[in-house]
């Protein structure tokens, strides 16, 4: 499903990702996992297409499509979808009208018929049991005083009402409580299919509790530098980091 | 009478010519209007050096000769036509001025409860001639202010609404104000008179059927008796070369509540002076606006809230989104009176720039005279976030469309205080259109 081959991104001149290759499979969840500063976030952000990450070299390729000549909304409306680290803040824009436009903007581009707002407020609300929200959140700016948590829980619900053939989560776990990583990690199992692929991008174990995972790949200094199952991540969790510099550091 | 001031040579001409025509104003009026064109002789039109027009250039109005309404012939409009520029539907007690003239044609007068007067001016010199006489031109600073000058030397007809005391309306009055004639002067008075507890809506609709260059003149007095709660709404879209120049003036007496909600779409130049003055204690405030601009449109507000007197609140809220080159001027004065203690005064001023094109001038002005007070103010202005943007099309709406529905959100806030229902669809309507069309935005909660 996504393929990508000898990537480097780069963030205000300065390289980040360097020479990463990965492969996902539909209906696999791989996790990727680093130490703080080791590129996992503007990994997610590069496969998202965000305009300040410019890639520098390396291709990827998402159902058999160049992803990198894509824009943003054109990976969005192929069923890519980003839940964003830091999920940003709308005022003024409510979130139903907000999912209604994402909604109708991916339907559109798939040749489908527009939802009118009874039909997306009778999906939204579905979904909404999903993640414990209150109906009220629908009718709340974007993100706009919302807590951390929320916040989180809302990029969940987002996810689950566009149905993305591949979710990358950005670190969706961090930050969160118990009930709420639990919520969270249900909206993940509930994605899952044979025919969709989910990153979690994590620098804890902790969410694999509740997400098991078919692959766990270790990003250090912007490339993957271990793959193994999901043992490796109670590996990590046991033992650190440090342990992988050392490796790095030896075969270096 | 001589001139003095700049411009104001073919205005006297037509001041000369009203006096001596068959018009029978009665001596007072006759005396005030006199008064008030000596006022506007002599100072002319405002030039960039007056401290209150400093960003608001006055050289192309003062240039053009305007005929006054009356020297012209109003196209004769369909029914059709009118009700399609109104807001509100023909339930709706309703005047129409065409060019400033009233309209009685088109106007729908419905019984109003209780005594209530819904009337063309000219009428009310005599049916409420005591009344006319006591607010007509006692509150609109015209001695300050030259365009409330203008309208006092030329009042001849206009709006008349007096709402006695313990009345409520629950429909909105709506006073229709149509533009036609290119090259018309027309000045529109208006005149509310809101007894002790009477509660209802005022809306003025300004509407341009031309493209062509006309002056709209239009001056409002507004006085909220004790108890009195009212609600104004202001919506105006002119043609695209039409001057809107606009003097608003609501007198709120002892625990009145006041709003006013402008919405400013049209005019090439649009210009309100709006003052709020508390002449009684427990009076509440509330001032918003919101205007959407392109092209070479340039929008000046000038608001004063005058707390006169002790426990006064007041909230002004105003957004502008501007685009093309389009450009703002803000002066939000709020003065604090020395025996105003317990004032609680908050101003916000914000904009929006779409283009690198725009210029936008905004001054708060806080003259606080008292010392138990509490007074906010903050103005902002800067261009959407780039993060937004990238958030939206992340979840697949294209540039264009994000930005749409990041502007939308921007003036939302001043939308959400509309409660009235044809007011808050029509500008959910107009901003869509404005802002162009958005693929599933609309009339979500």
């Amino acid at each position: 499903m996504l393929s990508i081959r000898d990537l480097s991104v780069g963030v205000e001149g300065k390289t980040i990702v360097r020479h990463l290759n990965l492969e996902v499979r539909a209906g696999e969840v791989d996790a990727v996992m680093g130490p703080n500063g080791s590129g996992k976030s503007t990994l997610a952000q590069a496969l998202a297409g965000h305009p300040a990450y410019a890639v520098t070299g390396g291709e990827v390729t998402y159902l058999g499509r160049d992803l990198l000549a894509m824009s943003p909304e054109d990976r969005a409306r192929a069923g890519l979808f980003l839940a964003f680290q830091y999920p940003i803040e709308i005022p003024g824009v409510s979130n139903a009208a907000f999912l209604k436009a994402a909604i109708n903007e991916q339907r559109a581009a798939r040749g489908l018929d527009e939802l009118d707002a009874m039909d997306v407020l009778e999906r939204l609300e579905q979904k909404l049991q999903l993640v414990e929200m209150d109906k009220s959140f629908l009718s709340r700016p974007v993100n706009e005083g919302f807590s951390g948590g929320e916040k989180k829980r809302n990029e969940i619900l987002q996810m689950a009402v566009l149905e993305p053939t591949l979710a990358i989560l950005d670190e969706t776990d961090s930050g969160l409580d118990i009930d709420a990583l639990k919520i969270v990690a249900q909206g993940v199992n509930r994605l899952r299919r044979p025919d969709n692929a989910i990153i979690l991008v994590t620098h804890y174990q902790r969410i694999l509790q509740y997400v098991e995972p078919d692959h766990v790949h270790v990003l250090f200094d912007g490339r993957i530098v271990k793959s193994a199952g999901k043992e490796l991540a109670l590996e990590l969790e046991r033992r650190g980091y440090d342990w992988i510099r050392d490796e790095v550091g030896a075969v270096a | 009478m001589t001139s003095i001031g700049a411009g104001t040579d073919r205005y006297l001409a037509e001041f000369e010519s009203l006096e001596r025509g068959a018009d029978r104003a009665p001596a007072w009026l006759a005396a005030l209007r006199r008064e008030a064109m000596a006022r506007f002789a002599e100072r002319g039109f405002p030039t960039t050096r007056d401290e209150d027009w400093r960003y608001t250039n006055l050289g192309p109005l003062a240039a053009t000769p305007f005929r006054a309404a009356g020297a012209v012939a109003s196209l004769n409009l369909s029914s059709e036509t009118v009700d399609r520029a109104a807001i509100g539907p023909s339930a709706w007690p309703r005047l129409v001025f065409v060019d400033g003239r009233y309209a009685p044609e088109h106007s729908s007068r419905q019984r109003l409860p209780g005594g209530a007067c819904l009337s063309s001016l000219a009428e009310a010199m005599t049916t409420d001639p005591e009344l006319v006489q006591r607010h007509l031109a006692r509150h609109a600073h015209w001695d300050a202010d030259v365009f409330a000058a203008l309208s006092t030397a030329f009042v001849q007809d206009g709006a008349f609404l007096h709402i006695p005391a313990e009345t409520a309306i629950t429909a909105p009055i709506e006073l229709l104000l149509l533009t036609t004639v290119p090259g018309a002067l027309a000045q529109p008075r208006i005149l509310v008179v809101a007894g002790p507890h009477s509660r209802f809506t005022v809306v003025e609709r300004y509407v341009g059927l031309t493209d062509d260059m006309c002056f709209v003149n239009a001056v409002t007095e507004m006085v909220v008796g004790p108890g009195a709660s009212v609600d104004h709404y202001v919506l105006q879209e002119q043609g695209a070369s039409t001057f809107h120049m606009t003097t608003i003036h609501a007198a709120l007496e002892r625990d009145s509540a006041f709003s006013t909600c402008e919405a400013t779409f049209g005019a090439r130049l649009a210009r309100t002076t709006l003052t709020v003055r508390f002449g009684g204690e427990g009076g509440r405030g509330s001032l918003a606006g919101l205007y959407v601009t392109s092209g070479r449109q340039h929008v000046d507000h000038h608001v004063t809230v005058d707390h006169a007197v002790p426990r006064c609140s007041s909230r002004q809220l105003y957004k502008g989104v501007l685009d093309g080159s389009a450009r703002a001027v803000f002066n939000g004065r709020v003065i604090v009176r020395p025996d105003a203690q317990k004032t609680d005064a908050s101003q916000t001023n914000k904009h929006l720039l779409l283009s690198d094109g725009v210029e936008v001038d905004s001054k708060p002005q806080l003259e606080i005279f008292a010392d138990d007070v509490k007074c906010t103010h903050g103005a902002a202005e800067g261009q959407l976030a780039p993060e937004a943007i990238f958030y939206l099309r992340s979840r697949g709406l294209d540039d264009t469309a994000a930005r749409r529905l990041l502007t939308l959100g921007f003036v939302r806030e001043v939308v959400d205080r509309i409660t009235v229902e044809p007011i808050r669809s029509y500008l959910d309507r107009t901003l869509e259109a404005r802002l162009g069309t958005e693929r599933g935005s609309k009339e979500m909660p």
